[in-house]
């Protein structure tokens, strides 16, 4: 055997890793400031809110490819936002899979940086404030480096769960390449068409990804670490 | 502030208490458990296959979902008896199930290919058996597509066409035949979609979120779809033909229901169901 990646996997792999990417930074963005308010807040609200973000955990991804294919459609609501910006519609595009993924991988991002912010003692923010540090100083130079291992393990769950979507990307990609055909959907294509030695490749690689980003989230993150 | 350090202590407190004896008698109280369900289970099937016989699994085609259905009710006035369970999904994957020893009796693929490989391989216990001829149709719930032609999917106003994945449905594959031997497969080839099986193809366009959709005429048919959209044939000859056949599986070999089932399917009443839902019979089309 010479060749075990054809260019399609190729493709469908550089795909993946570029989607998992941009929806990692999309959600420690959004993810972060509804961590904190979740860790932070003793509003009545903070019980739905926090099973709101919790909900893709527990549904099967038909429901929320089923709920975002209508939703993006030319007659939801997401879909009329969308074409009334100019956009056009999202399934069947990269950035469809973008918004899809957030949704779907945000409670793997907002946990574990919820646990982290929930650690933090309110003695350390106290003294931050008599020190005069801003809202944003106190942030960057106490919070942050507190909540480091959070941000690991928030950083390699979030990448990692995109990267193993399947349900929602198959309801709502229309498997174009480069576009929405990503590694577990051409796995499942391979298998279909019964083109079991790529398959078998492709998925190798992915069990040898999985297992080293997780080994990587064990060695490297103290908070593993029992006393 | 003494919150945080609340959780703390009872985080290792509750790690070494998980550590000792404890854990072990909880494993036993389990295995116990796991020894009992799956007695149960033992039963259970053993009870399920003494009645084998008036029992019948069917995997099929996601493109007979109504034709069968109507099929199945019908015979099943003859044979009050009869359990029949049918599974709609995609031809290859259930070729490959029963390669795997999945537990079907008979085995309906859109595309006769696949029976006949599983036949070639042993695990088949009857002929192939040609049972219809599948047609392709343009629909879209949103134009008139009782006028369209194929070469009418290059209007830019089209912005997503779906078919069913070539790769490996059937008729995804003659789809693409059609749209080659109309020369419209590289002027359109990027508003293409796929969908895993011809059904999800229709859903697609079912949503709005293409517009047009090449999917099957037993589906643009059925009562659901004929009421949002219309269809337009795409002539026959410019694909291979979708000829699709069964078989009954190896496991099904000494089942009288299965055989009276597969008579029933080349019988007369069968036939006209088959016909009246958008398939041609193989013994017409020559």
């Amino acid at each position: 055997m010479n060749f075990y990646f054809s260019v399609a996997d190729l493709s469908a792999i550089w795909l993946t890793i570029k989607l998992a990417t941009v929806v990692t930074v999309i959600l420690l963005l959004i993810g972060t400031p509804i961590a904190w308010w979740l860790a932070r807040t003793r509003c009545w609200w903070k019980g739905p809110a926090g099973a709101v973000v919790a909900l893709p955990i527990v549904l099967p991804p038909t429901v929320i490819g089923f709920y975002l294919l209508v939703a993006m459609g030319p007659d939801g609501p997401l879909g009329q936002f969308t074409q009334s910006l100019g956009l056009g519609l999202l399934p069947f595009t990269f950035a469809g899979l973008v918004v899809a993924s957030v949704f779907y991988s945000l409670p793997f991002v907002v946990q574990p940086l919820q646990n982290a912010f929930e650690n933090i003692p309110e003695r350390s923010l106290e003294t931050a404030a008599t020190l005069r540090a801003s809202v944003l100083d106190t942030f960057f130079s106490v919070v942050l480096p507190l909540s480091k291992p959070g941000f690991l393990t928030a950083s390699v769950l979030g990448f990692a769960h995109t990267v193993g979507e399947f349900g929602v990307v198959l309801m709502i990609g229309g498997n174009i390449p480069d576009q929405t055909r990503v590694v577990s959907v051409q796995i499942y294509d391979h298998v279909e068409a019964m083109q079991y030695t790529s398959a078998h490749w492709l998925s190798a690689a992915m069990v040898v990804f999985a297992f080293v980003a997780l080994l990587l989230l064990y060695t490297l993150n103290p908070t593993g670490r029992r006393k | 502030m003494n919150s945080s350090f609340v959780t703390c202590a009872s985080v290792q407190s509750a790690n070494n208490f998980c550590g000792l004896s404890d854990a072990q008698i909880k494993m036993r109280v389990v295995s116990q458990f796991a020894a009992r369900v799956l007695i149960f289970v033992c039963l259970l099937v053993a009870g399920k296959a003494a009645h084998a016989e008036e029992k019948i699994t069917i995997a099929a085609a996601a493109d007979l979902k109504f034709a069968l259905g109507e099929i199945v009710v019908l015979f099943k006035s003859t044979h009050p008896a009869a359990q029949i369970e049918t599974i709609y999904g995609s031809s290859g994957k259930f070729s490959t199930q029963i390669r795997q020893g999945a537990p079907y009796d008979l085995y309906f693929s859109a595309d006769i290919s696949y029976p006949r490989a599983l036949k070639a391989e042993g695990f088949a216990s009857s002929e192939v058996q040609p049972y219809a001829v599948g047609r392709i149709v343009l629909w879209s719930p949103s134009r008139d597509a009782g006028k369209m032609t194929l070469a009418d999917l290059a209007d830019p106003s089209i912005r997503k066409i779906a078919i069913a994945n070539p790769q490996h449905a059937p008729y995804g594959k003659r789809a693409e035949e059609a749209l080659r031997a109309a020369g419209m497969w590289e002027k359109i080839k990027a508003k293409l979609v796929y969908g895993e099986n011809v059904a999800q193809t229709a859903q697609f366009v079912q949503t709005g979120n293409a517009q047009v959709g090449i999917i099957a005429l037993s589906l643009a048919l059925s009562t659901e779809m004929a009421k949002q959209g219309d269809y337009a044939l795409i002539p026959d000859k410019l694909h291979q033909p979708l000829e699709q056949g069964f078989i009954i599986t190896e496991r099904a070999a000494d089942n009288l229901l299965v055989r009276d089932f597969a008579a029933f399917i080349a019988g007369k009443e069968a036939r006209n169901i088959m016909s009246r839902h958008g398939f041609e019979l193989p013994g017409e089309v020559e």
